[in-house]
């Protein structure tokens, strides 16, 4: 079950990758593979690993063992900065926006991996400069159009109502044109009829911007109902993996749900 | 057709320009305030790069402003001052450069002092550069050929209205120019979560020591000034206090704000001229500001809701 | 050797003080998580209630009992200096970012200061004998009174704080408020009170520190604070904020660092080796020697 080797066309490659924190092994010797355009999920009850898997694979901890490939180049242990340039983008449990700033500012700051002026050129200001800054704050406007947050572009973003927070933080997470987005419990806090929005709202992400969605979700209905595979975690280790359908039948979740319905 | 803030600047350094050729006719006492003025928005604005929009509680400003002062010095009076009055060139022509070369010796101490110390993260780099600002003055008292803790005497006085403001108005440029931009965005960013800004492909490290670089480069501008317009600099007046001064500033006129920052420069420069007969009553009202500041109205006094909207030019 | 015993004397007379500080520095940290800028000059008032003590309101000093009566009084009205600055000052502020609780220390910091160059003034003040003195001589070691009485009373200061923080009701939950204030205040535990208490116990500390300071520079000005506050500052950092035996330990080690320092060609220089060790543990071992580091949880 453990490849070597990454395979050839596969976006994100996780080997055998284990972290301990002191004497605890948080996650021990996960492998797992993602595709291009692929929606996958992971789950896994509390404690299982899953944000951690998260931060490994986003630079927050360096994994203790094992290697992380992105297009089939190594990114174990980059920071964080550096694996979003190379086109992994996020968003978090619980929202980290820039609060001060404004909604429109919140998501032209991630435009900036694609400026091509320097800091200096801010200083002089040239004709190239204006340029470009204009293109950015169209984009930027244009963006905002596509999920409704026109609206409130020059409101500070912790002003937002909760789900719309959720949603600028996606926002945020697509200008910086990533190709694999990772969702940390997007769904949470959310009531029955967000759910159903939040899951038309990846639908429609992943065909608009051709990218590949890694969700991390504690509803199962949200996670079977939108993603294509699923991993299951258990205390730090990969139990399962399979279609929504497979998970479903799959004895050894059914055994971590202890009982509790996988689809209910 | 240059932008819009460029054209600011512009007419704003043809202002100091006309000024300055009247300052004769100004009081002398007077003068001097007022030119005070123009170097504590320096410090002001170039702090608030750090503090208040990349949101790194620096309190030892005053070391940057004092290398800036004892190199600039070191030029017109120490060593450099038989090399210009045999060049032949007018010492007002060569001030700019002297001044420039003040600041980039700030900037170089400022990006030995930023780059370790700006792993650390609240009170921690507040103490840190707090200490490094005491060495830089315990290293100048003990340099003999600058005149050790006695200081540098008989600086020229080549600081003029023009001087003053001019840079104030340039330094003010540069800090607006440098926070309104996509990449300038990344300050604020940098400022408000830390780690949203790395996931957002920000890098921090560069950012911090970028604002901490630029703003040692302009306090020791202002250091340069300061020298040439008392004639007289010692380790001493670049103390712990002296930090403390341009912090206030800042906070009195809200972190991460420009126009309020330059009120409250002027404000404190007057304030603290007209109290100055009262010597420690000053420092007295001083900290009782700062402490009712924070419990009543953090955000600083001079703040005002506004959207900060996106300008390209 | 002679001269080296005699540094290492003077060294932990001096240090026995830094750590008496250090103390109040990291039981703050521990329980509110900020620097108490206003710690140093606490310190200072010690000093001062000191010298008030004898020469104005006419305690008799110079004997034992005199003097430990004016210890004894240094810290109490420490103590409830300490508790109304975190009451009037801090607590107003509790929740708010950390930095306007650094910023507004500072404040109160400067305010003292400067209200003590206003009313004791700003020229130093000779500090008045509360104890015999005496000195000893061992062969060529001079040893005089003070150091080995500044040196006592720190230990017996330093065993009582050990007994209140670990045998005590309330120094459990000095403990327990430390480790997590949400789950302190679940169990019952009045926070404010504990907090109040905690700033008692480290200007205590700090007055006395600035009693037995005085005792052994007998020159007092409203600024005197500064220095010795930094150095101790940068004691409990370098034992890890938070840890009671790391300031002890941080204390004697910043003391004798700078004795041996200032005994060599570098004593200009004396008051930039703190800074420096400062700066070098922050990059090197942010914990320091006896503290647990921590991190952010995203």
């Amino acid at each position: 079950m453990n490849s070597t080797h990454p395979k050839p066309g596969r976006l994100l490659h996780l080997d055998n990758v284990t972290i301990r924190f002191g004497g605890l092994t948080a996650v021990s010797s996960v492998s797992a593979s993602l595709g291009e355009n692929e929606l996958t999920g992971l789950i896994g009850p509390n404690g299982a690993g899953k944000t951690t898997v998260f931060n490994m694979i986003t630079g927050v901890y360096a994994p203790t063992e094992g290697a992380i490939h992105f297009e089939n180049r190594p990114v174990t242990g980059l920071k964080p900065f550096a694996i979003t340039e190379r086109g992994i983008a996020r968003t978090f449990q619980n929202i980290r926006l820039f609060p001060s700033l404004s909604v429109f500012d919140n998501v032209r700051v991630a435009f900036h991996l694609h400026v091509t002026q320097s800091t200096a050129h801010s200083l002089t200001r040239g004709r190239k400069f204006r340029a470009e800054e204009r293109e950015i704050i169209d984009r930027t406007r244009a963006l905002l159009d596509i999920f409704q947050l026109t609206r409130v572009q020059d409101e500070p973003a912790k002003s937002l109502p909760y789900g719309d927070q959720r949603r600028l933080e996606i926002v945020r997470a697509l200008a910086t044109r990533p190709k694999l987005l990772l969702l940390d419990e997007p769904a949470a806090g959310m009531n029955p009829a967000e759910k159903v929005e939040l899951m038309k709202l990846i639908r429609f992400i992943r065909e608009k911007f051709r990218l590949s969605i890694l969700l991390v979700e504690h509803d199962m209905k949200v996670v079977m109902g939108i993603c294509e595979r699923i991993h299951v975690l258990e205390y730090g280790r990969k139990i399962a993996e399979g279609t929504p359908a497979e998970i479903r039948q799959h004895p050894a979740v059914v055994a971590a749900y202890l009982g509790k319905e996988v689809n209910h | 057709m240059l932008p819009r803030s460029q054209i600011v600047l512009l007419i704003s350094l043809a202002t100091a320009g006309f000024i300055s050729a009247f300052s004769s006719r100004i009081d002398d006492y007077i003068l001097d305030v007022v030119l005070g003025i123009g170097i504590n928005i320096i410090l002001a604005v170039s702090l608030n790069l750090i503090n208040g929009f990349t949101g790194q509680f620096s309190l030892g400003h005053a070391g940057f402003m004092a290398v800036g002062a004892y190199a600039a010095g070191t030029l017109t009076t120490g060593p450099g001052k038989a090399w210009i009055a045999a060049s032949g060139i007018s010492p007002a022509v060569l001030f700019p450069f002297v001044l420039l070369a003040g600041g980039l010796a700030a900037a170089v101490v400022g990006l030995a002092v930023g780059a370790p110390s700006l792993r650390l993260k609240g009170d921690y780099l507040a103490i840190v550069t707090l200490g490094f600002g005491e060495i830089i003055k315990v290293i100048l008292q003990n340099i003999e050929s600058l005149g050790g803790s006695r200081g540098m005497v008989g600086i020229p006085s080549y600081t003029t209205f023009f001087w003053s403001f001019g840079a104030a108005a340039i330094t003010i440029y540069a800090a607006w120019a440098l926070v309104n931009s996509t990449l300038g965005c990344g300050f604020l960013a940098v400022a408000d979560d830390e780690i949203a800004a790395e996931a957002m492909g920000l890098n921090t490290t560069r950012y911090k020591i970028i604002a901490f670089v630029t703003g040692a480069f302009f306090a020791g501008i202002a250091g340069g000034l300061y020298a040439h317009l008392k004639g007289y600099i010692s380790p001493a007046g670049f103390d712990f206090n002296r930090s403390i001064e341009i912090v206030i500033m800042v906070i009195l006129g809200g972190m991460g704000r420009h126009v309020g920052v330059v009120i409250a420069a002027v404000l404190l420069t007057v304030l603290s001229e007209k109290l100055r007969d009262f010597g420690d009553k000053r420092m007295i009202v001083y900290s009782a500001l700062l402490i009712l500041l924070m419990l009543a109205r953090p955000q600083g006094l001079f703040t005002w809701k506004s959207a900060r909207k996106a300008i390209a030019g | 050797m002679t001269e080296f015993l005699q540094q290492l004397i003077n060294g932990i007379s001096l240090g026995s003080i830094y750590a008496l500080i250090a103390l109040g520095y990291t039981m703050v940290y521990g329980v509110l998580r900020f620097i108490n800028f206003a710690h140093s000059d606490v310190f200072m008032l010690g000093a001062f209630v000191g010298y008030y003590a004898v020469r104005k309101w006419g305690i008799p000093a110079g004997g034992v009992a005199g003097g430990l009566l004016v210890l004894c009084l240094a810290m109490s009205i420490c103590a409830l200096i300490g508790i109304l600055i975190e009451r009037l000052a801090y607590r107003p502020l509790r929740g708010r970012p950390t930095l306007s609780v650094l910023i507004t220390a500072i404040g109160v910091s400067l305010l003292l200061q400067n209200l003590g160059q206003s009313i004791f003034g700003a020229n130093p003040k000779a500090f008045p004998r509360l104890f015999p003195e005496a000195n000893l001589h061992l062969g060529q070691l001079s040893i005089t009174s003070n150091q080995l009485l500044v040196i006592a009373v720190s230990l017996i200061l330093l065993v009582a704080l050990h007994f209140i923080v670990h045998r005590t009701k309330t120094g459990t939950a000095m403990r327990a408020l430390s480790f997590n204030a949400t789950a302190s205040s679940l169990v019952g535990i009045n926070n404010d009170r504990i907090i109040s208490f905690t700033f008692g116990l480290g200007s205590a500390l700090a007055g006395a520190g600035g009693i037995l300071y005085a005792m052994n520079y007998p020159s007092i000005d409203p600024l005197m604070g500064t220095m010795p506050g930094l150095k101790a500052f940068v004691a409990a950092v370098l034992g890890g904020v938070g840890s009671l035996p790391g300031a002890a330990l941080g204390g004697l080690l910043i003391g004798l660092i700078e004795t041996f320092v200032a005994g060599t060609g570098w004593s200009t220089y004396r008051d930039a080796v703190a800074f420096a060790i400062l700066i070098l543990i922050l990059l090197l071992r942010p914990a320091g020697l006896l503290g647990k580091s921590r991190s952010d949880k995203v």
